[in-house]
């Protein structure tokens, strides 16, 4: 399960992840947290996508990673538009028959994501909003 | 040829896509990085800028084509 979304569903991805031949489930969930280096009050996010790109980018991250490990089941969910703090933002989940693949999968694939996926963050502060990551 | 814009690119140039002219030879990736350098100066300011074709990453050497759907991605950054 591969998709962009306005609210992230924690119980239709479980379900998704789902696989009798599993025997682990590792779920990384990335949240609004309400400070970045050097500033804290952050209110709120806004999150931006490059759509049709970032569903490419994503499919491409999950097949590389299931050429590195035996995965039964994956997802990978991006929310965009408007995210207060504490809001999910991001869900990836593996199942794999051992705990050791599920744990490295999730790790790449969120790793990956954050690396290559046209999607874009803006931090709303009282003063100021910023677009993350974009100057050196 | 139309430019599609993302994140800060969009308020560097202050508008949702770039009509760039046909007149002005540009035929690479490295065509349009230089003469958006040269155009908005505060786009080299940026970590990075890379360019989209067809929705995938492009190489500055590779050909663009008024048949491309072509954007602008400034650094991401998404999770």
């Amino acid at each position: 399960m591969i998709k962009l979304v306005k609210e992230i569903d924690l119980n239709e991805a479980y379900a998704a992840l789902q696989h009798e031949e599993a025997g682990g489930i590792s779920l990384f969930i990335g949240t609004v947290r309400n400070h970045t280096p050097g500033k804290s009050g952050v209110m709120q996010l806004d999150f931006e996508g490059y759509e049709p790109m970032a569903l490419k980018e994503m499919e491409k991250i999950a097949s590389e990673a299931r050429n590195k490990w035996p995965i039964k089941q994956l997802v990978m969910i991006h929310a965009l538009g408007e995210k207060k703090v504490g809001e999910s933002v991001v869900l990836i989940g593996t199942s794999t028959a051992h705990r050791s693949d599920s744990f490295a999968s999730c790790r790449f694939l969120i790793d990956e994501l954050k690396n290559s996926v046209p999607i874009w963050k803006k931090e709303h502060f009282e003063d100021q909003t910023v677009w993350v990551n974009a100057h050196p | 040829m139309n430019i599609r814009l993302f994140g800060i690119t969009k308020d560097i140039i202050g508008a949702e896509s770039l009509q760039v002219p046909n007149d002005l030879s540009i035929h690479t990736v490295r065509d349009l990085k230089h003469w958006l350098y040269a155009k908005y100066p505060d786009i080299k300011s940026l970590k990075a800028l890379a360019v989209a074709v067809d929705h995938g990453y492009a190489e500055d050497g590779d050909k663009l084509s008024p048949g491309n759907e072509i954007a602008l991605i400034p650094p991401v950054s998404g999770g």
